[in-house]
C-alpha cells in the first residue's frame, strides 16, 4: 500500500513540477513579449512628453494652432459618427434581414476599409474630387470644394470607419431575431414605431459600442486625411497632422504631448468600453 | 417566413416597399463611399494598358517598395502568429495574477492611433535616444529608419488580431481529445502539436491573413518609424504617398491597384476561413 503511493508519487511529481515549470516559462514569455512590444514604447511616450516638465506640455498644447487642430479632429469625428449611426444601422439591417444576389460579396466588401491603405483611400478621393478629378467639372459648376477642405476629410474618415458600426450592430440584430418586430407589425405598429419602440431598444448597447469605436478610430486617422486634406496649417490640419508637422519641425515636446493626449483619449474610450462590456456580461 | 400569411396584404406591400427603398439607399451609400472610388482607381491605373502598368511597377524604386512591404509583412505574420497563439493559449488555459490586465493590454494597439505608435517607437529606439543609441553603437543594430523598425511597428499594430481570432475557438474547444491523448501516453508537446494545433489551424490562419492585410497598407506608423528613403525603407504605402505628392499619377495608381487587389483577396480569404470555422463549430 505504502509502496504503491510512493511509486505513484514518484511518477506524478516530476511530471507536475515539469508542468509548473513549463507554465511559468510560457506566462513569463508572454509577459516579456507584451512588455517589450507594447508597455515599453508606451512608457517611452509618457517619459518623452514629460521630459521638460508638465509646464512645457501645457504651454505646447495651449498654442492656438494645436487647439485648432484638436478642434478640427473633434468636429470631423462627431460628423462621421452621426452619419455612420444612421447609415450604419441601415446597412447592418439590410445585411442581416434582407436577401438579394451578391449579398455575401457586399458583406465582405464592408471589411475592405480595414485592409485598404489609408493613403490609397485619400488618393481615390483625390482622383474623384481633386483638381483634375472625375467630378471636378461638376464641383466647379456648383462651387463646392471637397479636396483640401473639410468635406474631403469627412469622406476619407467615413471610408476608414465604415466597418465599426456595422460589425457591432450585425450580431446583435441577428440574435434579436424577427419575432418581436413581427408581433409589433401585426398589432398595427408602423415601420417607424416598430423600429423606435422594439428594434432600437434591443440594439442600444450595440449603438453605444459602435459609436465609441467609430469615434476613437476617427480621432486617430492620419494617412487618408493627410492626402485629401493636405494638412494646411490652420485650415485642414487635424491633431494627427499637427503631430506629423511638429515632428518635422523638431517641436518634440509639442509632438509628444499631442501624441500622448490623442493616445490617451482613444485608449480610455476603447478600454473603457471593453471593461464595461465585460462587466455587463 | 411562415408568419407572412398572417400579415394583412397592405402591410406586406408597405414592408416590401420599405425594404426595397432601404436596400437601394444602402447600396447607394456603399457605391458612393466604397465602390466608385475603387473603380476610379482601377480605371486610372489601367489607362496605359497592362504593359504600361507593368512598366510602372517594375521600375526599381516601385519594385523595391513592393517587395519590402511584402517581406516585412511576412516576417511580422510569422512572429505574430506564434506569439499571438501563445498569448491566447496562456490567457485561456492558465490562471495567474495579472491575467485580466494582460487581457486588457492585448486590445491596446487597436485603440492607439498608428501615428502615435510610430512616435512611441521613435522615442524608444531613435538613434538620439538612450536605448536606440546604445543598440546602434554597441551592437550595430539600427531599428529606426531601417527595416527592423517597420517589422516592430507592424508587430505592435497587429498584435490583437491573432490573439482575438484564436482565443474564442480555444475557449470552446472540447478538451476530451486532449485528455484521451494524455491517457494514451502522449507528452504535452505532442498533445499540443497533434491535437490542439490542428483544431486552431483555421482561426490562426484567418488571424494571420488579417494581420497581413492590415500590414500591407500601413502608413502612419511606418512613415514615422522608417521615414521615406527610396530603395531602403520606402514601403508601398509611402511610395504611393510620394507619387501623389509629386503628382505622378501613373505610379500612384499602379501601386494602389496592386495594394487594393491584395487587400480584396485577403479580405475574401478571411471571410471564407471564418465561414468554414462557423460551419465547423455548428457541426
Amino acid at each position: 500500500m505504502i509502496n504503491v503511493t510512493k511509486m505513484r508519487r514518484s511518477v506524478v511529481q516530476p511530471a507536475r513540477s515539469a508542468g509548473v515549470w513549463r507554465r511559468q516559462l510560457l506566462i513569463g514569455l508572454v509577459f516579456g513579449y507584451v512588455g517589450f512590444l507594447i508597455i515599453a514604447p508606451l512608457a517611452g511616450l509618457v517619459s518623452g512628453a514629460f521630459s521638460e516638465g508638465i509646464g512645457a506640455i501645457v504651454s505646447a498644447l495651449s498654442q492656438p494652432d494645436v487647439l485648432a487642430a484638436f478642434w478640427q479632429t473633434l468636429l470631423i469625428a462627431f460628423i462621421v459618427v452621426g452619419l455612420h449611426t444612421i447609415f450604419g444601422t441601415m446597412l447592418a439591417w439590410v445585411l442581416v434581414r434582407d436577401t438579394f444576389p451578391g449579398k455575401r460579396l457586399l458583406n465582405a466588401l464592408v471589411d475592405m476599409p480595414f485592409a485598404v491603405s489609408a493613403v490609397v483611400v485619400g488618393y481615390m478621393l483625390l482622383l474623384l474630387f481633386g483638381r483634375n478629378g472625375v467630378l471636378a467639372p461638376l464641383l466647379a459648376m456648383f462651387d463646392i470644394k471637397v479636396a483640401f477642405a473639410m468635406p474631403g476629410m469627412i469622406l476619407a474618415t467615413l471610408f476608414v470607419t465604415l466597418p465599426f458600426m456595422v460589425r457591432e450592430l450585425m450580431p446583435v440584430l441577428k440574435n434579436f431575431g424577427i419575432q418581436q418586430e413581427q408581433a409589433a407589425a401585426t398589432l398595427g405598429a408602423s415601420g417607424w414605431q416598430t423600429f423606435w419602440l422594439v428594434t432600437f431598444p434591443a440594439l442600444r448597447w450595440g449603438f453605444v459600442y459602435g459609436i465609441i469605436l467609430t469615434f476613437a478610430r476617427a480621432l486617430g486617422e492620419f494617412g487618408a486625411v493627410l492626402v485629401i486634406g493636405g494638412g494646411i496649417q490652420g485650415r485642414t490640419e487635424t491633431a494627427t497632422l499637427y503631430i506629423f508637422r511638429a515632428l518635422d519641425e523638431r517641436m518634440y515636446v509639442g509632438a509628444y504631448s499631442a501624441a500622448l493626449v490623442l493616445g490617451l483619449c482613444s485608449l480610455l474610450l476603447v478600454l473603457g468600453t471593453e471593461l464595461f462590456r465585460r462587466w455587463r456580461e | 417566413m411562415t408568419a407572412r400569411p398572417f400579415l394583412p396584404a397592405g402591410l406586406i406591400k408597405r414592408i416590401a416597399w420599405g425594404r426595397h427603398s432601404l436596400r437601394a439607399s444602402v447600396l447607394a451609400y456603399l457605391a458612393v463611399l466604397l465602390i466608385i472610388p475603387l473603380l476610379v482607381i482601377l480605371r486610372d491605373g489601367l489607362q496605359e494598358g497592362l504593359t504600361g502598368f507593368w512598366q510602372t511597377i517594375s521600375q526599381p524604386v516601385a519594385w523595391h517598395a513592393l517587395t519590402l512591404t511584402l517581406w516585412t509583412s511576412a516576417v511580422m505574420v510569422i512572429i505574430n502568429t506564434v506569439m499571438g497563439t501563445l498569448t491566447a493559449y496562456v490567457l485561456v488555459r492558465y490562471e495567474f495574477a495579472g491575467k485580466a490586465l494582460l487581457n486588457a493590454i492585448v486590445d491596446l494597439p487597436l485603440a492607439i492611433p498608428t501615428l502615435v505608435t510610430g512616435v512611441m517607437l521613435v522615442i524608444l529606439y531613435g538613434p538620439q535616444q538612450a536605448l536606440g543609441g546604445w543598440l546602434d553603437h554597441t551592437l550595430g543594430w539600427r531599428i529606426i529608419f531601417a527595416p527592423p523598425g517597420i517589422i516592430l511597428a507592424l508587430l505592435f499594430i497587429t498584435f490583437p488580431l491573432v490573439v482575438r481570432a484564436v482565443q474564442p475557438v480555444l475557449l470552446n474547444l472540447d478538451r476530451e481529445q486532449e485528455y484521451a491523448a494524455a491517457t494514451l501516453g502522449a507528452g504535452p508537446w505532442t498533445i499540443f502539436r497533434r491535437v490542439t494545433l490542428p483544431a486552431l489551424a483555421l482561426p490562426m490562419s484567418s488571424g494571420a491573413l488579417l494581420s497581413f492585410a492590415r500590414a500591407i497598407g500601413e502608413f502612419g506608423a511606418i512613415i514615422i518609424v522608417a521615414g521615406n528613403i527610396p530603395l531602403y525603407t520606402q514601403t508601398a504605402a509611402v511610395f504611393v504617398f510620394g507619387e501623389v505628392e509629386s503628382e505622378n499619377r501613373a505610379g500612384a495608381s499602379a501601386m494602389s491597384i496592386i495594394m487594393v487587389a491584395i487587400a480584396l483577396g485577403l479580405i475574401l480569404g478571411v471571410e471564407w476561413l471564418q465561414q468554414r470555422q462557423e460551419r465547423k463549430s455548428v457541426a
